[in-house]
């Protein structure tokens, strides 16, 4: 059998057949008849170039499909087809379109337990505007070292600039970092994946960068390359990839928010999309943040500046001198009654962001909390995700 | 090395053109442009000079540069000069000079000619800004105030990309040309817009998307065409105008939509299904589709008057010096010169109208008109799916091309929309029936009143479906100066 695959499509319900995306398709994957124009699924080659031409939006429709759908067929239509229930399909949300991506984000996600799903009210992600073969060329505007010395770790807040290039990324969203150089067999490395740490309108508002959260590992290619970098340097971006593990829009929704060291990056971004927007009462936000010591928790003076009633901090340390050990999960059963509250709330969305070492204890105390309400975890989290409100990126 | 992909922002006017080491051309423009900005000051009422507007720039000619969203207020909108990138080895597609390479200045032999097209091209693009200017006025959302907006600047950088044609090519002609561009006016007594349908008032919003929906697709096709140019210049500034044009297209078979939209909505809420009881469908706050009708019946017909002459000699110049192609020159599968061609044009034959075979030279005129009328088609084919969607029966039709014309073959002839010849009296009786009427434009203008809070619609008019630029429905698209 063929494996699924994701098929590029118009709306024609939204498309006024204007032929922009006929004209600029450099491969003349895009044909018109009187009625619809479509794309030919054995041409397109996902260049993305078609996506911000179109003056009506009706271009970035995506559907995951065991067999294409043909020209012919497509030209029938009044409307596009729903989403088909495809085994391995991702319902729609595409995180990325090519595979490597795509398997790095269904790996990162598994922790939910299955399927993930945006957020009702997310904005809609833009994926793989740019790939290995046409990146984007970002110029570093800042690198900054957020964790001491002592510590032991390096922590890095870079700010990358787009300049005049598009890179329309959401919070929750990651970008690809192209390392310069080939491997042992002379192929150019893969991008690696980031979260972006910013929010959707900038570092800076209203400038066309981002930031990135980046650990330097002992022997990280990239993490070491991208840690490295100096201002002005140039860097290759791939990207924006992810459409699941993004922030609800509705200024409503309640977040709940679990991280560990740089899993904090995705989180930054959606407390300050916040507070930018204004959005959320008091006591909306809470956020369970995991390090071995206050030296090493990346953000923790900025952290400390918010404040409680915009963003509830728990800051747990685990290698603290003289103070018994403390992990994000053990914190959570100190404020059982609080997490329960959320936990009940059908406004509340849940995000667990960091190692993957932490799923276990996270989820344990998750199940513990629940029970104590009477409610089953594995039932709850699963109702939760297909509601798009329980989000796991670990790595 | 010259940058021409990316936007240039080191003169006072952003270009892709290399404007700062290009000093005549510069200075030629700079002296231009305070003419121009109080051109634009004195037209749009104040308050929204001051508004700050949602409205799409170019930063590159690249797909991925063209389209980047942002406030601005629209006098400090970055009007400028935007080619598409040059395309290596590009040659003349089309007449006598085929094959030949495309050429970067002005052939002699057709230095008027051209400069008649790109001034007759450029007389367009502010006189429809001019047609408009009371319409934010009324605007029945700030969604649809900021769509007419990024009409308006759009059309403005049109002017500008005509303007620059005239004052990099055509010398001291280029340069009157250029100022008569800013001193001719939209329905003026002494100087007119050169085209007759820019001279006619745009009243009310139904009229502005039956405009952008109509006029605007004969100024796509025009720009196709001359997108096909074998002056190299032309073709480029034409074919990245091509790319904004899209977005008037988009205004203008939404706005209708949207309008059609209310209407059978309000009439299946209120349980009428007769589409010809009027009054009562007026008294619901929408526009009952015969009225739609009738707008459609006068913007497509003074549309097709655009297209000129069918047999023109003019025209068969213009293709056959390679001035100016066919839409879509480069997919069609001939020899591009048309010599020994012939092509069938409408005539009158002993009170018949019959298609008869023209050379094919002198017929561009009529093939473009065909293509448009197919193009135009489409839309309204959708329009009809939206009242068939809400089970009315009515269906919307373009009227046949012979019927109220003033230009070509039928002009003033009393031809009805079935396109059947009536006696002069006849057609007078019935013409409210066709065309709007007094009376229903007093109608149109009193449901034109504006409103201005973010996510509400007139109640004429339905929200849109998707949001400019992904933006959720209750977006600010303008922020509004209340001084």
């Amino acid at each position: 059998m063929n494996k699924p695959l994701k098929q590029h499509l118009i709306d024609p319900e939204i498309c006024i057949r204007c032929y922009t995306c006929e004209m600029t398709c450099p491969v003349e994957a895009i044909v018109h008849n009187d009625d619809n124009v479509v794309v030919d699924a054995d041409k397109c080659n996902f260049c993305m170039d078609c996506i911000p031409v179109c003056p009506t939006g009706s271009i970035d429709e995506w559907r995951v499909v065991d067999t294409a759908y043909s020209v012919g067929e497509q030209f029938e239509w009044t409307e596009l087809p729903e989403q088909a229930d495809i085994g391995g399909g991702d319902d729609g949300g595409i995180e990325a379109l090519d595979e490597a991506m795509a398997a790095l984000l269904a790996e990162a996600h598994q922790g939910a337990g299955g399927k993930s799903k945006a957020p009702a009210s997310a904005a809609k992600a833009s994926v793989n505007m740019y790939n290995l073969g046409k990146p984007a060329v970002a110029k570093v505007q800042g690198n900054y070292r957020l964790t001491k010395e002592a510590s032991g770790a390096d922590v890095r807040h870079i700010i990358l600039d787009f300049g005049g290039q598009p890179m329309p990324v959401l919070e929750g969203q990651s970008i690809g970092i192209i390392p310069p150089g080939t491997d042992a067999e002379g192929k150019p490395h893969l991008p690696r994946l980031y979260s972006v740490s910013s929010p959707r309108d900038g570092e800076r508002p209203n400038y066309n960068n981002l930031s990135l959260t980046v650990k330097r590992e002992d022997q990280g290619l990239c993490s070491n390359y991208v840690c490295d970098l100096k201002i002005g340097d140039e860097v290759r971006v791939t990207g924006p990839f992810g459409a699941t593990f993004l922030m609800p829009d509705d200024p409503a929704s309640r977040l709940l928010m679990i991280c560990t060291g740089t899993g904090s990056a995705p989180f930054r971004a959606f407390t300050m999309r916040r507070q930018r927007m204004a959005a959320g009462a008091a006591g909306d936000m809470v956020l369970f943040f995991g390090a071995r010591t206050p030296d090493s928790l990346p953000y923790f003076g900025p952290l400390g500046k918010i404040p409680d009633s915009v963003l509830k901090k728990h800051l747990v340390f685990s290698r603290q001198p003289d103070v018994a050990k403390e992990y994000v999960q053990d914190r959570m059963m100190v404020e059982e009654e609080a997490v329960a509250e959320l936990l009940l709330d059908p406004k509340t969305h849940i995000y667990i962001c960091g190692l993957r070492g932490m799923e276990e204890g996270v989820e344990k105390s998750f199940a513990n909390i629940a029970e104590s309400q009477g409610e089953q975890w594995i039932a709850l989290r699963d109702k939760m995700r297909d509601e798009g409100r329980y989000h796991v990126e670990t790595y | 090395m010259l940058d021409l992909i990316n936007v240039s922002y080191d003169t006072q006017i952003p270009n892709n053109v290399g404007l700062s080491s290009d000093k005549r051309v510069l200075k030629a423009l700079e002296k231009w442009h305070p003419g121009y900005i109080n051109w634009w000051n004195d037209l749009i009422p104040q308050n929204f000079q001051e508004s700050m507007v949602y409205l799409r720039t170019a930063v590159s000619v690249d797909p991925k540069g063209w389209a980047k969203f942002d406030y601005v207020k629209m006098p400090e909108y970055r009007w400028g000069v935007l080619l598409a990138p040059q395309v290596e080895g590009r040659v003349i597609p089309c007449g006598e000079h085929a094959g030949q390479p495309a050429w970067q200045e002005v052939p002699g032999e057709y230095r008027n000619l051209l400069k008649r097209l790109i001034v007759i091209q450029g007389d367009t693009e502010p006189g429809s800004v001019e047609q408009q200017r009371f319409l934010g006025l009324t605007a029945p959302s700030l969604y649809d105030m900021r769509n007419l907006f990024q009409v308006n600047v759009e059309e403005g950088r049109h002017l500008w990309a005509m303007v620059y044609l005239l004052q990099k090519y055509f010398g001291k002609d280029g340069r009157e040309e250029a100022d008569d561009l800013l001193i001719r006016s939209s329905g003026s007594e002494e100087a007119p817009r050169m085209l007759g349908a820019f001279n006619e008032e745009t009243p009310d919003w139904l009229s502005f998307f039956m405009f952008t929906y109509f006029t605007d697709r004969d100024g796509k096709m025009q720009l196709e065409s001359l997108a096909q140019s074998g002056f190299d210049p032309l073709s480029r500034t034409c074919r990245f105008m091509l790319t904004e044009e899209a977005h008037h297209m988009f205004v203008g078979e939404t706005g209708v939509g949207r309008t059609i939209q209310a209407t059978v909505e309000a009439m299946n809420k209120a349980g009428i299904t007769d589409p010809y009881d009027i009054n009562k469908i007026r008294d619901l706050g929408v526009i009952d589709l015969p009225t739609i009708q009738k707008k459609l019946n006068l913007h497509y017909t003074l549309s097709l008057d655009l297209f000129g002459q069918e047999v023109s000699t003019n025209a068969a110049n213009a293709f056959n010096a390679g001035i100016k192609g066919r839409y879509m020159e480069h997919r069609i599968d001939d020899d591009h010169k048309l010599t020994g061609d012939t092509y069938p044009v409408w005539t009158i034959k002993d009170g018949a109208l019959v298609r008869e075979d023209a050379p094919a030279l002198t017929a561009i005129n009529m093939r473009l008109r065909d293509d448009y009328v197919r193009d135009a088609a489409g839309g309204v084919g959708r329009w009809n799916k939206i009242i068939e969607k809400a089970g009315v029966e009515f269906e919307l039709k373009m009227p046949h091309e012979s019927f109220h014309r003033q230009i070509g073959v039928f002009n003033g002839m009393p031809f009805d929309p079935a396109g059947d010849l009536l006696s002069r009296e006849a057609w007078d009786a019935k013409r409210d029936e066709w065309l709007p009427s007094k009376a229903d434009g007093d109608f149109i203008q009193s449901l034109m009143k504006p409103v201005y809070e973010p996510g509400k619609f007139a109640s004429w008019i339905a929200a849109p479906k998707v949001g400019i630029d992904n933006k959720p429905g209750d977006f600010e698209y303008v922020k509004l100066h209340m001084a």
